[in-house]
């Protein structure tokens, strides 16, 4: 954690101590601490099966950890955390599946959760809906249903879903691995138009230029540890683990 | 169109049949004539041995559709609930619902229904030692009597207020809820809508004269010596062997197609469901069940329809549903074959009527979203 002492004086806005989640015998984590501060963006990489589905679900308890300790804008996800959905509401997530409702229209995919989670009015919600469409490219789409979408559109729809909550943090998983090609780059374009914004955001993603771009900092992850940690620069240009130029040299 | 069709072609048949039998004289004049044989079941009737034969086939009707509308209504919330129970995280409660399901599926209702019978039923003791809870219930093997109600005088008017009142509470809570939509926040629309509704319905029984008393059952002895027990709503053991039996049977089926109707969802629809802070209640209802409904309803309809044909069973504890007076008038008078074709047009209606009623509700479901 000796990167972070220079920017200590930032507050952070998860802590994660020491995290371990199992899956019966087999532990997926084994020990992760990371700290994510406001307006930071942290891109997390790593071979397929090493943990990071697993950690980044672990943020909003969608997994629930067997150690360690994790801290979300000061409350501590845990047993007795009372109000779960709360601490949710204020992270958004956004699937490599996409994972939008099908039997909703894009409009009230986009609306439901603030109406039913937050009372906001109907009107209210729709129009900050248009906004959010606006924002990534698709309000012609907004009475359509998921299925009458592209996968790069239903992607975008998918994160103006997220963004209606209004959360501080977001979280992307794979967000383009289910793409086909052609789609990718409007994705990324609306991702790095969020980053620039200021959000704070956790991305799991293999398209190490979009990255690089747009990352305050990267986590190399392999078998359920951090391996290393860095700048891009620091990363990219001298990796210190064997493991992280290994995988570095396989995906560039 | 291809129901409306089959629904003809089976109407023809059973018209074709009917004149059949009419031509081979075996017409239905005898249905005019007495019984000669009385119910120890009725409801909503008050048939004797001296009414006519087609007196006593409806109160077999009303003895059938009174199995069929109870049980379909208690065996849907018994599956819906023991099919979400299986798949709940708490260990216990999945394999309770899961030894349910698979004892009971995989053994025949009939054996089931004699059990409940004879085994669980019929062993409850004489009436003069009935069991007792709180002085409501009386379990005894003559009746299960339980606390009821009995109607006065105004019970008329005063249902007619209710139901007004039920229909404006409906109106006030749709307001609500466009108001709610509007303004935001919450305006307890169904809060207010119960108050309403219970604050009417509650003012003018006082204002009626109190229409409903309780009636509780209460144990009796008369001049002779004889117990009895009186009052209250009295279900005989026939017909709560049946109901349990295909409730029960019928549920852990429902449960089945429930589970399946919910894990054939992807993962996925809960999670960024519960990634966007909807409570576990909001998902279910929200995001799992409108989906899954989709899936659910047409083996549902399907699960109807067998309770309603099993019902049929009945009659191997002679509970007097529709097989069983048909049996007992051929065994006195014969005519069996218009007999039978009056049975069989008697489940097609009301096969077709369920048909019916869950189709408009498959097509609504189907319609919302794609
Ligand atoms: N629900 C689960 N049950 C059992 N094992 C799991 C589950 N989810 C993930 N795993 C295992 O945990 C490890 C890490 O998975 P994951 O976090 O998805 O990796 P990544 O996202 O880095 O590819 C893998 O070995 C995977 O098989
Ligand atoms: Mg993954």
């Amino acid at each position: 954690m000796t990167d972070n002492d220079s920017i200590d004086a930032r507050v952070p806005i998860i802590i994660c101590e020491d995290v371990t989640v199992s899956f019966g015998d087999f532990q997926a984590l084994k020990g992760i601490s990371a700290r994510v501060y406001e307006q930071e963006v942290v891109v997390i990489f790593g071979p397929s099966g090493s943990g990071k589905s697993t950690f980044i679900r672990t943020i909003n308890r969608l997994e629930e950890h067997d150690g360690g300790r994790i801290v979300v804008d000061g409350i501590e996800l845990n047993d007795d955390v009372g109000n779960l959905e709360q601490i949710r509401s204020e992270i958004g997530m956004v699937f490599q599946q996409f994972n939008l409702f099908p039997h909703l229209s894009v409009m009230r995919n986009i609306t439901l959760a603030p109406q039913k989670v937050r009372g906001v009015p109907k009107q209210e919600a729709e129009e900050q809906a248009m906004e959010l469409l606006e924002r990534v490219g698709i309000p012609e789409q907004a009475q359509k249903f998921p299925t009458q979408l592209s996968g790069g559109q239903q992607q975008r729809v998918a994160i103006a879903r997220a963004l209606a909550m209004k959360p501080k943090i977001m979280l992307f998983d794979e967000p383009t691995s289910a793409l086909d090609p052609e789609m990718i780059k409007e994705v990324l374009d609306v991702m790095g138009e969020l980053a620039h914004s200021g959000m704070t955001m956790m991305i799991v993603t293999h398209e190490m230029g979009f990255a690089r771009e747009v990352a305050d900092r990267f986590l190399f992850f392999d078998e359920g540890l951090v391996v290393e940690e860095g700048t891009p620069e620091q990363i990219f240009t001298n990796p210190k683990e064997d493991r992280t130029k290994l995988f570095l040299s396989q995906i560039l | 169109m291809i129901q409306a069709a089959i629904a003809a072609g089976a109407g023809l048949i059973v018209f074709y049949l009917v004149v059949k039998a009419l031509d081979l004289d075996l017409g239905y004049g005898f249905l005019s004539g007495p019984a000669g044989f009385n119910f120890s079941n009725q409801w909503l009737t008050n048939y004797d041995s001296n009414d006519s034969r087609l007196g006593a086939y409806g109160v077999g009707i009303l003895n059938t559709v009174r199995l069929v509308a109870i049980g379909i209504v208690m065996t849907t919330v018994l599956g819906v609930l023991a099919g979400i129970a299986r798949l709940s995280d708490n260990w216990l409660v999945s394999r309770v619902a899961m030894v349910y399901v698979e004892t009971i599926r995989n053994t025949p209702l009939l054996i089931q229904i004699v059990i409940w019978y004879t085994v669980v039923l019929l062993q409850l003791p004489r009436i003069a030692e009935a069991i007792n809870v709180f002085d409501v219930f009386y379990l005894s093997n003559r009746a299960l009597a339980l606390p009821y109600v009995s109607t006065g005088g105004n019970f008329g008017p005063w249902l007619i207020i209710v139901v007004v009142g039920a229909v404006a509470a409906i109106v006030l809570r749709s307001w609500l809820r466009r108001r709610e939509e509007r303004a935001g926040g919450t305006q307890h629309a169904t809060a207010w809508a119960l108050a309403l509704f219970a604050v009417v319905s509650v003012v003018t029984f006082f204002l009626t004269g109190t229409p409903l008393e309780p009636d509780t059952p209460s144990l009796e002895i008369s001049e002779v010596g004889l117990l009895s027990i009186i009052g209250g709503l009295q279900v005989s053991p026939e017909f709560a062997a049946v109901l349990l039996g295909l409730v029960i049977y019928t549920g852990a089926f429902i449960a089945e197609i429930v589970r399946s109707g919910i894990q054939a969802l992807p993962r996925g629809q809960d999670e960024a469901a519960a990634a966007l802070g909807l409570s576990g209640y909001q998902r279910m209802t929200l995001i799992i069940l409108p989906q899954a409904l989709r899936v659910i309803i047409p083996p549902l309809t399907n699960q109807y329809l067998n309770l309603t044909k099993n019902s049929s069973l009945a009659v191997a504890i002679a509970y007097p549903e529709i097989i069983w007076v048909g049996k007992t008038m051929i065994n006195n008078i014969g005519h069996a074959v218009p007999l039978f074709v009056l049975i069989f047009a008697t489940y097609l209606s009301l096969s077709l009527a369920i048909s019916v009623v869950m189709n408009t509700f498959n097509r609504r479901v189907q319609l919302a979203g794609r």
